[in-house]
């Protein structure tokens, strides 16, 4: 495989959820979310109840790669940097590392140079935990699925 | 590339429906949204043209069950068929974990069934990846259609290396859970091997 695989621990994840809960408050954004690029979503924080954050993730990734996809044609490494603009609501998508995804949500009690200035510094951190986070996994940290069984997985279908 | 999370202990992996334009992916997923109970499902979004050809990608999030502990979660992607759309299929397959290619039984199909069989080498190559060493099933749908070539043709075309393969008639859901299953099954199969 190409990449190596996507791990989360509680460390790591703690760490991020406090960049991730500082920016709601630091930009007054409705609701922050990091996902990676295959549309999982990682991390959340803000107004999350009112979201259906799978599908969001899904769509933000498809998003991200299309214009990935365009940044090829065009002979740009990356465009890392999308805004969108709606009457009420506004959505800012910026790629960190090259790997994950930050999706800041906010509306007029906000402004765009505040959110970018924020999410400037955010990215820059997440970018330090999600390199360590990878070295980690590199070096071959265990995963609980060395231990399964085939009597698990198809345990799994026995329904 | 699947997803461990440690927190909320559970297991992400990506399994891809490729297959010629019109073959039945979608109508796949259709079913088994259909059939899955709300608890075990996500939203599936569609994002299709108005004549409901996939445009983009169709998504469909479920919940399999717990293995040790670790909830299982597969997001189904399907990709759009139609030729023109190559760039947009490329996209979908990033992090792929598993491949069902849904084949369309119908003789005049037979060459589109070929061209996409070899676009998905081919685009899997592009990305690092072989078909080979991928965990991926074959479906051969529209068994319901007049004019169907035999399982044992189609077989010789589109599944030289035997893996598992599926008859199906996804508009009334022969061979859908079948299918699905067999390839979540390799998939997990897969991540256990490739963890040392
Ligand atoms: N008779 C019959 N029709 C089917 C079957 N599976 C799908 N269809 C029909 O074939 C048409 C195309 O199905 P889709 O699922 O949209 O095909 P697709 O592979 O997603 O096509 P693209 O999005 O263009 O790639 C629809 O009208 C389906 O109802 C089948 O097993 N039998
Ligand atoms: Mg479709």
């Amino acid at each position: 495989m190409t990449d190596p695989q996507m791990v989360m621990y509680e460390e790591e994840f703690n760490q991020i959820q406090a960049i991730v809960e500082r920016l709601v408050r630091e930009s007054n954004a409705r609701v922050v979310f990091i996902i990676d690029k295959n549309g999982q979503l990682i991390a959340a924080a803000g107004e999350t109840e009112q979201l259906d954050a799978t599908s969001l993730a899904s769509l933000t990734a498809g998003n991200v790669a299309a214009t990935g996809g365009m940044a090829k044609l065009l002979r740009e490494s990356e465009f890392t940097t999308q805004f969108h603009e709606g009457e009420r609501q506004n959505i800012h998508i910026q790629l960190v590392g090259n790997r994950v995804i930050l999706v800041v949500i906010f509306d007029n009690k906000t402004s765009l140079g505040l959110v970018r200035l924020r999410v400037k510094k955010a990215s820059e951190e997440l970018n330090r935990i999600f390199e360590a986070l990878l070295a980690k996994v590199r070096d071959g940290a265990e995963t609980p699925f060395a231990e399964i069984t085939d009597d698990d997985i198809d345990n799994l279908f026995n329904d | 590339m699947s997803f461990i999370n440690y927190l909320s202990r559970e297991i992400n992996c990506k399994i891809v429906y490729y297959g010629p334009g019109l073959c039945g992916k979608t109508t796949n997923l259709q079913y088994i949204y259909n059939k899955t109970n709300p608890e075990a499902k996500g939203k599936m979004i569609s994002l299709a043209t108005e004549t409901e050809r996939t445009l983009f990608f169709d998504f469909l999030p479920l919940a399999l069950g717990e293995i040790r502990g670790f909830k299982t979660r597969f997001h189904l992607y399907t990709v759009p068929g139609q030729v023109f759309y190559d760039a947009s299929r490329k996209l979908i397959l990033k992090g792929v974990d598993g491949v069902v290619f849904v084949a369309d039984s119908q003789i005049a199909r037979t060459e589109a069934n070929i061209e996409s069989m070899e676009n998905l080498r081919t685009n899997l190559a592009e990305q690092g990846y072989s078909l080979d060493k991928l965990p991926y099933v074959v479906q051969y749908n529209k068994r319901d259609m007049p004019h169907v070539a035999p399982v044992e043709e189609l077989r010789a075309l589109l599944n030289p290396a035997g893996v598992p393969d599926f008859e199906a008639v996804a508009t009334q859901g022969e061979g859908v859970f079948e299918t699905l299953k067999a390839v979540a099954k390799l998939v997990l199969t897969e991540l256990k091997r490739g963890t040392k």
